[in-house]
């Protein structure tokens, strides 16, 4: 019904924009260069008109009309009704939402919620009709009124770009304030998780078992929320991977940049970025089914004790997935550094190796710093290849044959399946969350630090 | 250009013996445009590099057609003509920079004293260091000052020991003129210089090596007069003991630092001969258009 009546506000719009266009022909005299703008400024500025308030009026009625309805509703039910509790009351309304749409009602209506539901649909039908006419009639109202406005003068290309350059403006402003609520929401979450567990535990503490008891009597009903066994494990892993992905990313940046011919160079590149394209959870299981078994059975061949689930494993795969990350972006750096830096070395019988070694490197460093720094952060943040291949088990430890587990893996499996959520348990995933949010987003304002401070330095 | 009238050139001692006389002579001697062989002596007494039927390609295009000339020891050459005649195309054949650039193909002789640089048995290393070069933009590393001119030095091995090498950068900075300007801030980056000092820093930078020619691609054309002045200056002081190759845009800068000027027009050398005679007396109607401002 109601999207009904978007359509029709769309088509509306559509023959808004020309008869707005036709109009501005008409007022031009068919000369185009009479106008101001060019007619489909005209047609659009009138089609605008037309949709714009309708739909925002539209909007609004949407929003109003339930709670209005509600109201209307309960102040017209019987006092014995109208006066339960708002708890009671509460229900009373849905099994009365539930009546109108013919769903399963808590019990057997009796007449007077019966009444109620007949007046409820009967609001309905009345809110939608006025609805629709308000809606059109103001459509048509503002078309007009843009329609008559046209003239040569009319500055219809100013108007319309102020309303796209609001638009503009409202877009780039929904990431930022998603990105807030995200913050707030669990900033709050977290502020009630540190009011049942000290915070200086949750950061300082060295055991981690979030396992709380359900009843009072239930074994095992301690829980420990010491979180640096985790970010130790994300720390380890990380480490792993940006061992792995650091040297090879680079070295490949360096052969592509350099030596590659543009042939291989237009083949490689493309082909390293797909690495990026693979879903982790593809890498996850290509690191516990693969390269887990691989490392253990070559630790048993050589006398080591490898844990079937080990970080070495996770971080190895992680810094594969990571290589393209560096290599790219170093790539792109060291791509950026001016011709004429090269030509200089080279116009002074340096070789191509002491070219790079000691001008390009040093040119491209903060660019590369900057690409690693997003590297470890997208590692700290990674999940699925953790879960799979490193295992749950909170251990303390700095050897990489062991398994560990990280910040992300635990926040994972703190909130998969059904949870309640106002015990500590639950509320400490809102905490890591919080953590890691704070450690990555440190590493990628110094990474936007730093990579600001390289552009500078050729201009 | 009507490519049908083109004479094929052949060899290029037909042309060598053609300014005979010509000093007398107030008239142009070539007024045929389509004639382009090269007008006036390409050969000198004492040659540092000696350049035979050199052609060069950038794929299927040709650059430059059968340019044949000499660079005296201790000269200052400059090399003129309107943009895209190939000038600096073959200021850069003259110390391989070219080999740089994937589709440029060098043929023809460039001989350096004896050795043929585009043998095979030549280090293209080693011969860059006997070749300097300055660039039309000052491009010094991101590096101190200091780093900058002792950047050479290192990588060839020219010094053993600090203190030489603070000798040698010091030397190559007061050779350059630069050093009573930045003698006291050699840790600070090269690029914090003026754009003039940035050049002088380069052609320190480019001395420090030693080398025994030095090639300067529109030295000037990315500075203001007064940088512009103390780099001429320069350039008149360091042919004592260098051999300089110049391309320049200025016919000013042409007639105030070189001793021989050549002529390039369109991918071919047109006329070489003395700088005053070229700006005085050009024989050739091209180089008199161009120098008149008829043309370029």
């Amino acid at each position: 019904m109601q999207s009904f009546l978007l359509l029709t506000l769309i088509l509306l719009s559509v023959g808004g924009y020309y008869l707005g266009r036709n109009r501005a022909f008409a007022v031009a005299g068919g000369q185009i260069r009479h106008l101001h703008s060019l007619p489909s400024f005209y047609g659009s500025y009138t089609a605008l008109w037309c949709g714009l308030p309708a739909l925002i009026v539209f909007a609004v009625w949407a929003m109003l009309q339930p709670s209005v309805i509600i109201d209307l509703v309960v102040a017209g039910m019987p006092p014995e009704l109208r006066n339960l509790p708002p708890d009671q009351l509460n229900l009373a309304i849905n099994d009365l939402k539930n009546l109108v749409s013919g769903n399963i009602v808590s019990s057997t209506p009796d007449a007077a919620m019966l009444d109620a539901a007949n007046r409820y649909r009967n609001l309905q039908l009345i809110g939608n009709a006025s609805l629709w006419v308000v809606i059109l009639t103001l459509a048509i109202a503002s078309a007009a009124y843009a329609w008559r406005a046209i003239s040569p003068t009319l500055r219809a290309r100013n108007r319309v770009e102020q309303v796209v350059n609001l638009l503009l403006i409202l877009s780039s402003t929904v990431a930022i304030f998603t990105t807030l609520g995200i913050v707030l929401s669990v900033l709050f979450e977290s502020i009630l998780f540190f009011r049942k567990v000290p915070i200086t535990e949750f950061l300082f503490g060295t055991h981690w078992s979030p396992q709380t008891a359900l009843r009072a009597d239930q074994v095992g009903s301690s829980g420990a929320f010491g979180s640096v066994p985790l970010f130790a494990g994300t720390l380890l892993i990380s480490g792993i991977a940006m061992v792995v992905a650091v040297p090879i990313g680079l070295m490949a940046a360096l052969f592509l940049s350099e030596y590659a011919t543009p042939k291989f160079r237009a083949f490689a590149k493309p082909a390293l970025e797909i690495l990026a394209g693979i879903p982790t959870v593809v890498y996850g299981f290509f690191a516990a089914l693969t390269v887990a078994p691989l490392i253990r059975e070559i630790g048993a061949a050589i006398g080591l004790h490898v844990a079937s689930e080990s970080a070495l494993a996770a971080g190895l795969v992680m810094g594969i997935m990571i290589i393209p990350f560096v290599s790219s972006l170093s790539d792109d750096v060291i791509n950026a550094v001016p011709q004429s830096m090269r030509d200089g070395s080279y116009a002074l019988g340096a070789t191509k190796s002491e070219t790079i070694t000691r001008v390009l490197l040093p040119a491209a460093l903060p660019g590369i710093v900057g690409s690693i720094l997003l590297a470890v952060s997208r590692a700290i943040g990674e999940t699925m290849i953790v879960v799979m291949a490193a295992g749950l088990s909170a251990n303390l430890t700095a050897n990489p044959l062991e398994a560990v587990t990280t910040v992300t893996v635990q926040i994972v499996t703190l909130l998969t399946g059904d949870q309640e959520f106002d015990s500590p348990k639950t509320l400490a995933a809102f905490a890591l969350g919080l953590m890691l949010f704070v450690v990555t987003l440190i590493l990628n304002i110094i990474a936007l630090h730093v990579v600001r401070k390289y552009r500078e330095q050729y201009e | 250009m009507s490519t049908t009238t083109i004479e094929i050139k052949t060899a290029l001692d037909a042309t060598l013996h053609s300014d005979t006389d010509a000093d007398k002579r107030s008239s142009v001697e070539v007024t045929d445009y389509n004639n382009r062989q090269t007008v006036g002596k390409i050969t000198v007494d004492h040659p540092k590099m000696v350049c035979r039927n050199v052609n060069v390609y950038y794929g299927a295009k040709q650059a430059l057609k059968n340019v044949g000339i000499d660079i005296g020891i201790n000269e200052v050459i400059a090399f003129i003509g309107p943009s895209g005649c190939g000038k600096s195309t073959f200021l850069r054949c003259l110390n391989r920079m070219n080999d740089t650039i994937v589709a440029c193909r060098v043929a023809g002789q460039i001989k350096l004293d004896e050795d043929d640089i585009y043998d095979k048995s030549i280090d293209v290393v080693q011969l860059r260091a006997r070749i300097g070069m300055v660039f039309q933009k000052p491009n010094p590393f991101p590096k101190s000052i200091y780093e900058n001119v002792a950047y050479g030095p290192r990588i060839h091995g020219m010094v053993n020991t600090k203190a030489e090498l603070d000798e040698l950068v010091r030397a190559s900075l007061e050779r350059a003129g630069l050093l009573k300007e930045v003698e006291k801030r050699m840790n600070e980056p090269g690029t914090s210089l003026s754009g003039g000092q940035q050049q002088r820093l380069c052609i320190a930078r480019a001395v420090a090596v030693n080398p025994e020619v030095i090639l300067m691609d529109e030295p000037c054309s990315a500075l203001d007069p007064i940088a512009t002045a103390k780099i001429e200056e320069l350039i008149d002081e360091l042919r004592e003991n260098y051999t300089i190759v110049i391309v320049t845009h200025s016919m000013q800068q042409a007639a105030r630092v070189s001793q021989r000027t050549a002529y390039f027009h369109l991918g071919d050398l047109i006329e070489v001969g003395e700088t005053d005679q070229i700006f005085t007396n050009p024989k050739h109607k091209l180089t008199e258009d161009y120098i008149t401002g008829r043309f370029g």
